[in-house]
């Protein structure tokens, strides 16, 4: 009879480390799917992911349960990936000469009429991706979490460990970040 | 260009691109040797540890009032004072009301 996910947990935390496989294969592809939208490269997703669950593992003695598992989950999860993107901060400038033919007609035909450039574009799904990138952590962490995947404010604050009022100031100059990345390129063109 | 509308069209290309959720092959068994290769926590060296600081800072403590009680002994130590404090001590048992035998 398959166990509850109370039952693993606390089997683990007697000192049956094998029944946190069954956790691992359960949540994993949420796991996964968080991951990638923060890595840049398909190993760098295995990496983050690995270190999520050996996190978990260590941890596992501060889940109340409270709240489901798979909550706690995801705050391990985004605390993670937000300090994989600390550890690999790179240069932040996007010039439009970094940008491949696609990306580059694309934001040639927004420029001359926004409705010929659909959102759902091929291109338009790696500018957005090559402009994450360019992000500060806070900026793409907050980004991602309120305006890409929707979730409500007291949301982030929960996954990310931060005020409510500090998400909204994030907010705001994750924003004016992406503004000025933008402004910057589009004048990279035209001058 | 409108930037404010570019924004909102590239946020709006990334809500469209949900990543893959897709898990590699056997990716468990790899976390659980991962985690069963990694050294346990010696709970003797932990005690030890804790002890080791404990001893420290009662050392600490201990040096600290020995100043202190060495300073202050110091500066209050005044010959009439001690004469009197030690005739007082070593005549406390005796009441000086009684007859001598």
């Amino acid at each position: 009879m398959e166990r509850t996910e109370a039952e693993l947990i606390a089997a683990v935390l007697r000192g049956d480390a094998a029944s946190f496989e069954p956790l691992i294969r359960k949540y994993s592809p949420r796991v996964f799917a968080v991951a990638r939208r923060y890595a840049r490269r398909e190993s760098e997703v295995e990496d983050i992911s690995q270190e999520v669950w050996l996190k978990a593992f260590e941890r596992l003695s501060g889940y109340r349960g409270e709240a489901p598992f798979e909550h706690w989950l995801m705050r391990v999860t985004v605390r993670t990936c937000y300090d994989f993107l600390r550890a690999h901060q790179r240069n932040r400038e996007l010039s439009f000469s970094d940008l491949n033919a696609a990306e580059t007609d694309w934001l040639e035909r927004f420029s001359a009429r926004p409705e010929t450039a659909p959102e759902n574009a091929e291109a338009a799904k790696l500018l957005v991706r090559r402009l994450l990138e360019k992000l500060s952590p806070p900026a793409r962490l907050v980004i991602t979490l309120l305006e890409i995947e929707d979730h409500p404010v007291k949301e982030v604050a929960r996954l990310t460990g931060w005020s409510v009022p500090l998400v909204k100031v994030r907010a705001f100059r994750a924003r004016a970040e992406m503004r000025k990345i933008l402004t910057k390129m589009a004048k990279d063109k035209y001058l | 260009m409108n930037i404010a509308e570019l924004q909102m069209k590239l946020l709006a290309a990334a809500r469209a691109d949900a990543p893959d959720d897709r898990v590699p092959c056997a990716f468990e068994k790899r976390v659980m040797a991962l985690l069963a290769s990694r050294p346990g926590v010696n709970q003797s060296a932990l005690w030890v540890s804790g002890l080791w600081r404990a001893a420290v800072s009662c050392a600490a403590i201990v040096l600290l009032l020995g100043i202190w009680v060495s300073f202050n002994s110091t500066t209050s130590l005044n010959p009439a004072d001690l004469a009197w404090n030690f005739e007082n001590t070593l005549l406390a048992s005796v009441d000086q009301n009684e007859p001598v035998p």
